[in-house]
């Protein structure tokens, strides 16, 4: 068995729907990542992949299910768990360097001032913002904000990251330039890095495994897609990559069509073991078949 | 030739003003000899009969009168003989205390009607039925249980700035963006210190705003619970003037309020420039 370090076991969400019914966006959600992974979930809007992230982040409660972090059920939020945001929420009355600041003291509430400041430059360095720490979140573009949005969320050192479409508010440019320094801060730290997206290449350029999830309402993982591309690859020659297309492909296909039709067509879908494959030079080979369900029975699905 | 909007834009308010004076001079002069009388009866008549002064002064008097006041602000010469900067000492004071409990009510409990919906819909009914209320309506329940007309002034200007600042503290704290709540939530901030750090800032402007409407209705209320309490006060004086038939200091009563409540509300103004924050 691989190493757990992020366990979701069996979440659902429900909401209370009209005529006193509930709706369920997804249930009997099992997802599972190493220490040092960077996954990414794909879907369409409503599938609740943003439930799951904020779930993860402990801001959202799972109506059924836990979820485990380093062998540790969560419960609420915690600064081990850091979140980038969308909208990436900086405090507009404080400068880029008190937005990182007040996350360091969040963190470490007896360090000094010297100290502190310290710290929250390292991180403000690291993002490329040397220069900015005194502007204002108002004085500075859209990247930059999300800049300072990644630095108050490395600041903190947190065990995983949480993105939550964070680049999808930015231009083709700025969100390449992002990309590269996540992917180049999650490289050299071993973080591990949970986000959201709707951007097929962000997702092939970032994550090692892609879990793809079809549409809600009663959204499942249908497959988790591991990037079969090198871990040295860059941006530029990506496409280039032999297995780009087949991998692109797989994932677009089942956007386009199959995340629709996939509850009506497959019929022995066991949400515990979700088939794992990877795309190659021909057609994607399945590594992990879906195999019979060994000792626990599955999660009776309630109504 | 063109000059700055700010300069020609003092040039219309001069003139405007000019103009102003200039009508209001004309419509209160003298217009000659009205009727012929006795000189010593005329002496009893006044200028009003026998020339056909108008009893409504005219800008001179206003500012002869106006002059006389400023160079001598804060004599006393008993209880109906006060300098203008004494009356209006007291009006400020009267309105400073007020206000300032006003503040210390409204705003801690505007908090817990902003973070908790429980109370907002448990206190909205009262504050629905207590709000449109007229201060003065209060002052008879103020008199009667305080026993007091001064400290029952300083109450009825707490219960008119008290809505105000209270709604607009609520409404700025519930209206605190979702975001900044979680990220407060995502770095583990205690409720006090989230309090503090995010929901206050957020919500200052809105309640910077609050406290600038009450400072004006405060002001506002001061002149006529002043009038009904007596004693000491712009308002009181307005009211003692006008008994005393000197159109010429009421109209400079008029005139300074319109001032202080210009500079109490150009202070807001301020204050409220300070915590506002661009996005």
């Amino acid at each position: 068995m691989t190493d757990k370090f992020i366990s979701i076991e069996g979440i659902a969400r429900r909401y209370p729907g009209a005529d006193s019914g509930t709706t369920t966006v997804f249930e009997n959600l099992w997802l599972s990542m190493s220490r040092g992974e960077f996954g990414c979930v794909i879907g369409h809007s409503g599938c609740g992949k943003t439930t799951v992230l904020n779930i993860l982040a402990g801001l959202d409660q799972p109506s059924e299910g836990a979820v485990i972090v380093d062998g540790q059920a969560i419960e609420g939020t915690s600064l081990d768990r850091a979140v980038i945001f969308q909208s990436h929420a900086l405090l507009p009355w404080r400068t880029v360097l008190g937005n990182v600041a007040y996350a360091v003291t969040s963190k470490w509430r007896d360090w000094d001032r010297a100290r502190v400041k310290a710290h929250a430059q390292t991180f403000i360095d690291l993002v490329g913002l040397t220069g900015s720490e005194h502007k204002r979140p108002s004085e500075l573009s859209g990247g930059m904000k999300q800049r300072v949005g990644i630095a108050r969320a490395l600041s903190i050192t947190p065990k995983i990251m949480l993105m939550d479409e964070p680049f999808s508010a930015l231009d083709a440019l700025t969100r390449g330039t992002l990309q590269d320094e996540v992917r180049r801060i999650c490289l050299e730290t071993g973080q591990t890095a949970f986000m959201i997206t709707h951007d097929v290449d962000e997702a092939i350029y970032l994550a090692d495994k892609i879990f793809l999830m079809t549409n809600g309402p009663g959204a499942v993982l249908a497959e988790i897609v591991e990037n079969p591309l090198p871990k040295d690859r860059g941006r530029i020659e990506l496409h280039r990559h032999p297995y780009y297309y087949a991998l692109r492909n797989h994932i677009v296909d089942f956007l386009v069509s199959r995340s629709k039709t996939f509850a009506a067509t497959v019929t022995d879908h066991d949400p515990r073991n979700v088939p794992t494959v990877r795309p190659g030079l021909s057609e994607p080979i399945i590594v992990s078949p879906p195999r019979a369900v060994e000792i626990n029975p599955p999660q009776t699905i309630a109504r | 030739m063109t000059f700055s909007l700010r300069f020609r834009a003092a040039v219309v308010s001069i003139a405007l003003f000019a103009a102003f004076l200039g009508i209001w001079h004309l419509a209160t002069r003298s217009t000659g000899t009205a009727a012929n009388m006795s000189p010593e009866y005329a002496r009893l008549m006044g200028l009003t009969a026998t020339q056909g002064k108008s009893a409504m002064p005219g800008p001179l008097d206003v500012g002869a009168k106006l002059w006389e006041h400023l160079k001598r602000p804060f004599y006393d010469n008993g209880p109906n003989d006060k300098g203008l900067g004494i009356q209006l000492g007291y009006s400020i004071a009267r309105v400073g205390l007020g206000y300032f409990l006003a503040v210390i009510v409204a705003i801690p409990l505007g908090f817990l009607i902003g973070m908790s919906p429980l109370i907002n819909k448990a206190l909205d009914p009262f504050i629905q039925v207590l709000k449109p209320i007229s201060p003065l309506a209060w002052m008879p329940l103020a008199l009667y249980t305080i026993k007091d007309s001064s400290i029952s002034a300083i109450f009825v200007i707490f219960i008119c700035s008290v809505w105000p600042m209270l709604l607009n503290t609520a409404f700025g704290v519930a209206a605190v963006r979702k975001e900044w709540i979680n990220v407060a939530r995502t770095l583990e901030v205690g409720t006090v210190r989230r309090a503090f750090t995010v929901i206050l800032p957020a919500a200052a402007p809105t309640i910077l705003t609050g406290m600038r409407i009450s400072i004006g209705i405060a002001w506002l209320v001061i002149v006529a619970a002043e009038m009904l309490v007596g004693g000491t006060g712009i308002g009181y004086f307005v009211w003692n003037e006008w008994n005393n038939l000197s159109i010429t200091n009421v109209i400079i009563a008029i005139l300074l309020i319109g001032i202080v409540g210009m500079l109490l509300d150009q202070v807001l103004a301020r204050f409220t420039r300070m915590v506002t924050f661009p996005e």
